[in-house]
């Protein structure tokens, strides 16, 4: 074991937001090991105070970049939530589309631009221009710029969408639109397939980990959940009542991190694509099963470095199922609607939805003139906040002997495995310290 | 040589930077003509030799001034990249209150001194900390704007930002005026080069570019008093992305225009 290893590694790189990994061993011994974040907290929680019912999804927006539309369905369910405003099914399929392109968006940054050039062995994609690998990069771009073009079809733009809003929408596309883009979907499925076969050529380069811990989301009795459903846990199962979130998501504090932590039953648990694959993946689109399969990805996975696998299975997934959608809004007509009508009230209303990193709570209290009171929002990235750390304590030992560089980069995949959305984590909108 | 450029990012939500992500094959154009050798978001390798540092974020603690100074003494141009660098954009919604009550709403009275990485004051938008020589606007930026902005820079030439209204771009596109549907708009009096997205899309304009250097008040007093429109609601929408940088408790500073003119 080596006697003494110090890393400080200041604003993680290829992650969104500011986090530090700092590990100090003396005399063999862990002295110091924690996963730091750094980012300036945000204080949504404050700016809300006040605002008017009709702009809460275009501040909460502006949490994160690269989520912004979850964010924006999230929580427009919760304003409807609590206005009582009933959704047409029309707009209940083109915002599930608009999930889809997000996730699929998300997903494919991850696995791509931020993860793949570990397994390629560069420190970013643009050494992979010119290279071997370029075929492959030119690949990934492509479906990620369908992602966005999705994106922007559905919701007018693909970053801070512009067409979500409250009891529908300010636009929509067209029959004609919608059928183009289910011709390219089908097209860029044999896309992904050709990267998903890169991927498994190199997929052997990931740490050979597991920790057994447990894994929270949404689960459905009519489909694998992202839009709807009821809160579950690998441990406990089923939970009755979204209501009732806080009772699973335990938030706490601690003072290396302006981001909060969370856990349930154990120290710890995860969130996102590995944690929907894990309590759902039984109702993945077929050819979604087929990737599943081809990676020998099985339910209950407890390789975290895995969660990148199950982004690209998602992804899979989200083309079949949009390709569905697409084929029953053209069957059922695509049709000019306005925004429900509803009257204002006070009252309290909760959105719940998976959005790429996991699990989103958005949580608001109204006054009788639809102002925003109070509220508080539980972010997929802190959830796995400490499921990082746990993960740290638990792989440092097995990996003591390595070079110091190799401790390092492995901790710094470690970190990226998990996508987290740092931005995102500090949005700080309900904060209490224990 | 090609010039150096560096990306940083401070308060925000990161997806301004994500908008270079999204150029798409356009980003092996975009490194045909600049060197990029900083960008924590997408690349592990970093320099502090720059000619171009662009700049993503508001400004929210003693830490992050630190850093924005010594990135202004690393750098020759200074681009202020999205409104939360422009303008300070969602993030000055909080400058209502004192850094003080904000913090006190949202720690309670946990102990939070000496501890750096909490140590919050009010918001500021990049250029009251540091000077700025060009600013890309938006929330998010607008994909093409960048690229007419970065390829002027890696000319050496001045890059040229609109100075007109978003209702310039929104009647090329042929929307019916929002205002005609009953809908609030700050587009007369916001700077244009959005190719006014949010009208289009059928949502009004919420001033995410910043206000125009002299907006036409006479318009915006005429469409206010044609659709019965109070200065409460003008008011409150310019608090959103601090559009106009008014000070509430002072009111509009607009001006009437007098009858006889």
């Amino acid at each position: 074991m080596n006697n003494n290893v110090d890393i400080n590694l200041e604003h993680v790189t290829r992650v969104e937001g500011h986090g530090n990994i700092v590990l100090n061993v003396r005399k063999s011994k862990i002295e110091k090991l924690q996963w730091q974040v750094s980012e300036a907290p945000r204080f949504f929680e404050a700016m809300l105070r006040g605002r008017d019912y009709s702009e809460l999804r275009t501040i909460t927006s502006r949490i994160c970049g690269i989520c912004s539309i979850g964010h924006s369905l999230t929580s427009l369910k919760a304003t409807e939530d609590a206005l009582d405003i009933k959704i047409s099914e029309q707009t209940a399929m083109l915002r599930r589309l608009a999930l889809n392109a997000e996730n699929m968006q998300s997903h494919i940054l991850h696995i791509g631009y931020l993860a793949a050039p570990d397994l390629f062995g560069v420190g970013s994609v643009f050494p992979l221009v010119g290279s071997k690998n370029q075929d492959a990069l030119l690949k990934i771009v492509k479906l990620h710029r369908l992602s966005n073009e999705m994106s922007d079809l559905v919701c007018g733009r693909t970053t801070h969408p512009i067409r979500l809003i409250v009891g529908g929408f300010s636009a929509i596309p067209t029959v004609k639109q919608l059928s183009n883009l289910r011709q390219r979907l089908k097209d860029d499925l044999k896309t992904t397939k050709e990267v998903a076969n890169v991927l498994n050529s190199v997929v052997g380069n990931f740490p050979d980990f597991e920790r057994e811990t447990e894994y929270i989301g949404l689960s459905s009795n009519e489909e694998y959940a992202f839009y709807d459903g009821v809160i579950a846990s690998t441990d406990t199962g089923r939970h009755a009542n979204n209501k009732d979130y806080k009772s699973l998501m335990d938030e706490y504090v601690v003072p290396h991190s302006t981001a909060k932590h969370a856990k349930h039953k154990r120290d710890s648990y995860m969130v996102g694509a590995l944690a929907r694959f894990n309590l759902n993946s039984k109702q993945l689109h077929p050819i979604a099963k087929e990737v599943a399969k081809l990676f020998k990805l099985k339910a209950i996975n407890y390789n975290p470095f895995m969660n990148n696998i199950a982004q690209l299975v998602e992804f899979v997934h989200n083309i079949e199922d949009s390709m569905l959608l697409i084929d029953r809004l053209i069957n059922e007509g695509v049709k000019e609607e306005k925004p429900v009508v509803f009257k204002l009230k006070a009252g309290r209303g909760i959105g719940v939805a998976e959005v790429p990193r996991g699990i989103l709570v958005h949580d608001y209290t109204l006054d009788e003139k639809g102002k925003c009171v109070k509220a508080n929002c539980v972010i997929p990235t802190n959830q796995n906040h400490a499921n990082i750390q746990k993960d740290m304590e638990e792989m440092v030992p097995q990996i003591i002997d390595k070079p110091r560089k190799e401790i390092e980069l492995n901790l710094e995949m470690l970190v990226r495995a998990y996508d987290p959305c740092i931005s995102c984590s500090t949005h700080y909108l309900d904060v209490k310290f224990v | 040589m090609k010039p150096r450029v560096a990306f940083f990012d401070f308060s925000s939500c990161e997806g301004c930077q994500l908008q270079i992500a999204n150029l798409e094959e356009e980003i092996l154009d975009l490194i045909e003509i600049v060197d990029v050798v900083s960008f924590r978001e997408v690349m592990k390798e970093h320099s502090d030799e720059y000619d171009i540092a662009i700049i993503e974020g508001s400004i929210m603690r003693p830490m992050d001034e630190k850093r924005l100074r010594k990135i202004r003494r690393n750098a020759k141009i200074l681009v202020a990249l999205g409104a939360c660098a422009t303008i300070g954009g969602i993030n000055k919604i909080r400058n209502q209150w004192s850094a003080e009550e904000v913090k006190k709403e949202v720690y309670g009275d946990a102990d939070i001194k000496d501890n750096e990485f909490f140590d919050a004051f009010q918001t500021k938008a990049l250029n009251e900390v540091v000077p700025v020589d060009y600013y890309i606007h938006g929330c998010p930026i607008n994909r093409d704007e960048f690229k007419q902005v970065i390829t002027a820079l890696a000319l050496g030439k001045k890059p040229e930002i609109p100075n007109y209204p978003v209702c310039v771009e929104c009647k090329k596109n042929e929307n019916v005026c929002l205002f005609e549907l009953g809908k609030f708009c700050l587009g007369p009096i916001t700077r244009a080069g959005c190719n006014a997205i949010c009208p289009t899309n059928g949502s009004p304009c919420d001033g995410c570019r910043g206000i125009l250097k002299k907006p036409q008040i006479e318009c915006v007093m005429d469409i206010l008093e044609k659709y019965d429109l109070t200065y409460e609601e003008m008011k409150s929408r310019c608090t959103l992305y601090n559009t106009s940088s008014f000070n509430p408790k002072d009111g509009m500073t607009f001006v009437r225009r007098k009858s006889n003119e």
